[in-house]
């Protein structure tokens, strides 16, 4: 801990909102890195990330080129898009596509320049660090971040993309990106952030995203972790939704050596729909943790739940499905779905739904499984002449399908089915 | 085409397959008939590779090759089609892609190119015509939610795609209405060269109406007990199977 207080003495390198800041770091300081003895963490260790104490990564030159960047980041030429790298934002790597008039894109620093004020009401009001420590250090040692604000009624039809890179230059250092978004009442749009790395350095991401979608205001937010798989990384997302809003989220994760992705969102408005989806594919050693969180505080709301995973190796899925229904929350439609394959004798997954209903007349349900390759199916493709492996990924494609279908962008959607294709490919037949 | 010697398999401990000797030429067409459970649909997945089955002796030579030192999708791709008595429901892959990536793998074995979607999509129709199934099927994931008709229509789609030497059928008039039988009938009838061969296990006499045999074979307790021609067809539907298996 003491080393994290030198830390924050030293930085910020700007003085903005230091008693937000402050307060932060204080409330990190007295919650410390959770243990597995706090019901939230019972299936991961972060220890790992504890021990090593990683600080925010020194700004430098950037040695990321354009061409990595266009050959990394999923997107499309007219999306707009801002590139960071090592947690610095890079103007130069980034796009600026033509926005609708009085929409703003912007990094955190710029806005506190331009509109202090906009920052200062709304930073930390969404994502409270009180309970959460990940949230409290991302608080105390951001250093930039995204700003989005579209307006009442205005829709973005090309997608917004925010890209993280860290390169060997972050490795043994911590990034701590931070996302601020409004959708006033009526408006729509979509976000794509993608995490990703050169290389495989070992640093540590902690991103907090806070996300407030207005009165019948739509929100896709797509969410691709590619972390280098010597990485860390943390990352919560915080919405609120008003009357008849909908936000849909999907979570990919593929990379990290340890991750955790935490989707929250509170259901203030009568009618609200939340739409949360995931896909982790892991193998090796790696961990991916993926917790949500949705409180249904007003009535008629929906939320539709649907992670699936992919284990091979020895790696570990942990999925906890948080799901409150206040009193008030009478009509709720809640359904949680969650399935894992196992692809390998070594690997395990943990899966817990917590169901707190405190309305009578609501429909809840939750469903998990855990299985292996079909060997039928597997069969049955083989005596067509598929080889084995084609079967294999194309099995475990099969099983991936049901929630990639749930993209709809079809440039991220090929992408990312390619990446189910390609990541568990045995060059070696069994 | 197809020798087979002496074949004995088991499940785990339980000998199912008790020593079966076949023979089946080029541009024959042979029935298996015999009561549930006597090993018919053993034989045909031992033939295609099933995993599941451990062969503990005999031998079964395909086009003058070792068929069983060979992997089940080796097999497909040397001509071997099994026509499954259940087919396998395949979730979230489209029956076109699956097709798709049959045929050409199958091509890619034999060292041709493959086709491209377009292309494929071309071939498709006339096969499609061959079983009356409508194109819609093909965007549909493999056999999911099909009515077991269509599961067995599809199978002979299969068939006419990946055009086999030998093919197996294990029991697809079961299930069909008469329509459907006589379509899939047809079908099988179509793909009929005086180069490959067709194995037929049925229950029924009247698939044998429309797909004429030069060989009927009684399987029982894991043994061919009885070989003849049509005509047995005839006389088992006539008399049941009692007569022969008695004893055996
Ligand atoms: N995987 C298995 N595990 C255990 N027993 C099996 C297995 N497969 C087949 N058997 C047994 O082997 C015997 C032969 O089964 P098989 O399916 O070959 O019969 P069949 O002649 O095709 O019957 P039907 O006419 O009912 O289709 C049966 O007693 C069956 O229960
Ligand atoms: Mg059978």
């Amino acid at each position: 801990m003491s080393t994290y207080a030198d830390a924050f003495a030293a930085g910020p390198s700007h003085g903005w909102l230091p008693e937000l800041r402050k307060s932060a770091f204080d409330r990190f300081t007295a919650l410390g890195f959770p243990t597995t003895r706090n019901e939230d963490w019972h299936f991961t260790s972060v220890t790992k990330i504890a021990e090593r104490t990683f600080k925010p990564v020194k700004p430098g030159t950037c040695a990321v080129s354009q061409k990595a960047v266009e050959r990394m980041a999923h997107g499309e030429a007219d999306w707009h898009r801002l590139v960071f790298v090592n947690g610095r934002f890079e103007r130069g790597l980034s796009h600026f596509a033509e926005l609708p008039a009085d929409v703003t894109v912007a990094t955190l620093n710029e806005m506190l320049k331009e509109s202090p004020e906009f920052v200062a009401e709304r930073l930390g009001k969404l994502a409270s660090f009180d309970a959460h420590p990940f949230t409290a250090l991302n608080t105390a040692f951001t250093q930039d971040g995204v700003v989005i604000h579209v307006p009442r009624g205005v829709v973005v039809d090309a997608p917004i993309q925010i890209v993280h890179i860290c390169d060997d230059k972050a490795a043994g250092g911590a990034v701590h990106p931070r996302l601020l978004v409004v959708a006033e009442a009526q408006s729509q749009f979509t976000i794509v952030e993608s995490y990703l790395a050169v290389g495989t350095p070992s640093y540590f991401t902690n991103a907090v995203a806070e996300i407030e979608v207005g009165s019948g205001a739509r929100v896709d937010h797509y969410k691709v972790q590619q972390e280098s798989t010597e990485a860390f990384h943390v990352g919560t997302v915080q919405v609120t939704q008003a009357r008849d809003s909908v936000y849909h989220s999907f979570s990919f994760a593929s990379g990290a050596a340890l991750s955790r992705t935490n989707v929250y969102t509170r259901l203030i408005g009568e009618g609200a729909e939340a739409k949360l989806n995931g896909l982790y594919l892991v193998d090796g050693t790696q961990h991916a943790d993926h917790q949500t969180f949705v409180e249904h505080i007003a009535p008629k709301c929906a939320s539709r739940e649907l992670y699936k995973g992919v284990l091979d190796g020895t790696s570990h899925g942990v999925f906890n499905g948080k799901v409150y229904v206040d009193p008030l929350a009478q009509k709720t439609d809640g359904k949680q779905t969650n399935h894992a394959l196992l692809l390998s004798e070594g690997s395990r997954v943990d899966t817990k739904p917590q169901l707190e209903i405190f309305a009578d007349d609501v429909k809840c349900t939750h469903g998990a499984t855990v299985g292996k390759l079909d060997q039928v199916g597997l069969f049955y493709m083989k005596s067509r002449g598929i080889n084995a492996e084609a079967a294999r990924t194309l099995l475990i494609y099969a099983f991936a399908a049901e929630v990639l279908e749930t993209i709809e962008l079809d440039g991220l959607r090929t992408q990312l089915e390619a990446a189910v294709f390609e990541q568990f490919v045995r060059t070696t037949p069994e | 085409m197809l020798t087979i010697d002496n074949l004995h398999a088991n499940v785990g401990d339980k000998e199912i397959l008790k020593g079966i000797s076949l023979t089946v030429n080029a541009g024959e067409v042979h029935a298996i008939m015999g009561p549930n459970g006597s090993g018919k649909s053993t034989l045909a997945q031992v033939i295609a590779g099933h995993p599941g089955y451990a062969v503990t002796s005999g031998s079964i030579t395909y086009d003058g090759t070792d068929l069983l030192a060979q992997q089940p999708e080796e097999r497909a791709q040397h001509g071997v089609f099994l026509a499954f008595q259940y087919p396998v429901e395949i979730p979230g892959v489209t029956n076109a892609y699956f097709l798709r990536s049959a045929y050409n793998e199958i091509r890619k074995s034999k060292g041709e190119e493959e086709v491209d979607p377009m292309d494929f999509l071309d071939l498709m129709e006339q096969k499609l015509k061959l079983v009356e199934m409508d194109e819609v099927m093909l965007h549909r994931s493999v056999n999911a939610g099909f009515s077991g008709g269509e599961k067995k229509r599809n199978e002979i789609l299969q068939m006419a795609v990946l055009a086999p030497k030998l093919a197996i059928l294990d029991e697809t008039d079961s299930g069909l209405d008469i329509d459907a039988l006589r379509i899939v009938a047809h079908g099988v009838n179509q793909l009929k060269r005086p180069d490959n061969a067709t194995i037929l296990v049925t229950h029924y006499q009247r698939l044998l109406n429309y797909i004429v045999p030069d060989f009927v074979h009684v399987l029982a307790g894991g043994r061919i007990v009885k070989s003849g021609g049509k005509e047995l067809a005839l006389e088992l539907e006539a008399k049941g199977y009692d007569w022969i298996t008695e004893g055996a």
